[in-house]
């Protein structure tokens, strides 16, 4: 493999660790998905990706790896197009499609995560090592390091994963709903993980369906329903009128002083997985919790009748 | 009891013959732990079958059988690529397709010639005892090239086999490892003619591979162990051919899928004893 062009030891702030997109249209055969999508997220900045199911939250994060080509457009990391980046984008999938009785443990599986930044026939060196440790440490799995991955509970995978992307050294951190359907240590982990790359200077891009958790642990907020909403600063993205127009009239409840947004499809709509045929409403994530801050909470169908 | 082991080595064509099918089972058993983890076993089969019309037509011209047999699988290895390029056709009706066509045209052109019944039966199961010095040394020579690519591409392969989104997000040019790996296949595929045949490449490819996963947990052991029941296999299954004057491909084959009974029923892991 080839070397890396951009050492993690860069000084903070001294070259444009960015993610521009530029008028992104991008689909799966014959079916647009995102269209009109332009932001940019700067240096080290947190962003939270909201939005509906099927908006499009997983084809963004797609796209932004190179998996979904674009249709128009373009995508430009520290200024230049994807592709002439190697290894600085770090990417956790909604579900890791891997075979999990492949027979490679724990500590096999983070140190792929060192593999763009060795040569073709460089084994891992001291310094690889000493990453790999510290990964497998800060997500809480060293224990485990030998273990074979066919043996680990859902949220250890996740973690695995979670410590993969971290030995990248990544300048750009993707995550696509971490959150979901995770056991409570895997979520305390992946917060922490947030704020250790908050510390590094990485620029973090995660979508999720908790609105407080968007409003209260990220710089901005990027809103998304099949095109931009809304982007920026949380108090200023979350609006009534945004949410309405992301999530649609019907999907909002007025309880009170609190905003519910009714995650479930209205009747007769069967069309409510995520575009990437995720169910969307099957997870039960701690989204359900008021925020006393902001007012905004949601929830699936399940509670409706206790929380309207 | 010595003397039945060293009996047979007397005679030169018997120890081409271990020779090739030691190195036959050492490459076939390596190559062939990638084709059970990234699920090719039924393109390994095809693959196996779809070189006949080259080796008919090199047999025909006189040509060497081997590099007939290359030129056959890289084309139909690249071929299964084309038609199934970007979805038009699923893989592995495209690997349907090509194999069915290539065995009936390999047998269409074998049928032209006169010695037809024996030449095709040495196609099909193999004639590992009538390795020639040459066949040998190319055997070892492609053997080698194969074992050294999988070497050299070892993180490349490894990623791109148990995790394409990584290898994606790493940028790496999946397109060509993809395209390298069908080259292998075929490659190891057409070492492997002389010893079992067309018809049974495919279980010395995927029967040691298979048997070496239900014993170990991690990958190079995987590949040691899956050699080492490869190689076992050759040996006992020639020995077995010799004493009980049965074909040698056959016998290999079958020693090899014994091995795999045997790991089956009593791996530590996943025997089927050790569910109860």
């Amino acid at each position: 493999m080839r070397s890396n062009r951009h050492e993690a030891d860069i000084p903070a702030g001294a070259e444009p660790a960015r993610l521009d997109v530029e008028g992104v249209e991008v689909g799966y055969e014959g079916r647009m998905v995102l269209s009109g999508l332009t932001f940019r997220l700067e240096h080290g900045t947190r962003a939270a990706v909201v939005g509906p199911n099927g908006a499009g939250k997983s084809t963004l994060f797609k796209a932004l790896v190179g998996l979904l080509p674009l249709r128009s457009g373009r995508i430009l990391i520290h200024g230049l197009p994807l592709g002439s980046h190697l290894d600085c984008v770090a990417y956790i999938p909604q579900r890791e499609n891997v075979d999990w009785n492949f027979p490679v443990t724990v500590r096999d599986v983070v140190t792929m995560g060192r593999y763009g930044h060795l040569h073709w026939l460089q084994r891992p060196g001291k310094r690889d090592r000493a990453l790999v440790d510290e990964s497998l440490e800060r997500m809480g799995i060293a224990d485990l390091a030998s273990r074979s991955i066919n043996e680990l509970s859902g949220g250890q995978q996740q973690r695995v994963f979670l410590a993969r992307a971290l030995a990248q050294e990544p300048h750009i951190f993707l995550m696509d709903e971490p959150f979901n359907g995770v056991d409570r240590v895997t979520q305390d982990a992946t917060l922490d993980l947030l704020d250790h790359l908050r510390e590094k200077d990485v620029t973090v891009l995660i979508s999720t369906h908790d609105l407080n958790l968007a409003a209260t642990r990220f710089d901005k907020v990027l809103l998304l329903n099949r095109a931009l909403v809304a982007y920026g600063p949380a108090d200023e993205v979350l609006g009534e009128e945004n949410l309405v127009r992301a999530f649609g009239s019907s999907l909002l409840v007025k309880a009170g002083a609190t905003l519910l947004v009714d995650e479930c499809c209205p009747d007769g709509r069967m069309d409510c997985d995520d575009r990437d045929g995720r169910d969307g409403h099957l997870h039960e994530e701690p989204s359900a919790r008021a925020s006393p801050d902001l007012g905004i909470t949601r929830k699936g169908r399940k509670n409706q009748g206790r929380s309207a | 009891m010595i003397h039945l082991l060293l009996d047979p080595l007397q005679f030169a064509f018997m120890q081409r013959g271990l020779v090739a099918a030691v190195l036959v089972g050492v490459i076939c058993a390596v190559m062939g732990t990638w084709v059970i983890l990234r699920g090719m076993a039924f393109l390994g089969d095809a693959m196996a079958h779809a070189i006949l019309p080259g080796v008919a037509i090199a047999w025909i011209l006189g040509g060497n059988i081997l590099i007939g047999a290359l030129v056959a699988a890289i084309a139909v290895a690249l071929g299964i690529g084309v038609l199934s390029k970007g979805g038009t056709v699923k893989e592995d009706t495209a690997i349907g397709i090509l194999f069915a066509a290539a065995l009936a045209l390999g047998v269409a052109i074998m049928s032209s010639i006169r010695t037809y019944a024996a030449d095709l039966s040495h196609l099909l199961f193999g004639n590992v005892l009538g390795v020639s010095d040459k066949d040998l040394l190319l055997t070892a020579i492609v053997g080698a090239v194969v074992l050294i690519v999988i070497v050299l591409f070892w993180k490349p392969l490894l990623v791109l086999s148990f995790d394409p989104v990584l290898a994606t997000t790493l940028r790496l040019n999946t397109g060509f490892l993809r395209n390298l790996m069908l080259v292998l296949l075929a490659l190891t595929v057409v070492v492997s003619l002389q010893t079992v045949g067309v018809g049974l490449a495919a279980a010395m490819l995927i029967t040691p591979a298979a048997t070496a996963f239900l014993l170990v947990r991690r990958l190079v052991p995987m590949m040691l162990v899956a050699a080492a029941i490869g190689a076992a296999s050759a040996v006992i299954g020639l020995y077995a051919s010799w004493w009980l004057n049965i074909v040698s491909g056959s016998a290999i084959v079958i020693v090899a899928t014994l091995f795999f009974l045997l790991a089956f029923a009593f791996s530590p892991r996943r025997g089927a004893l050790a569910k109860r």
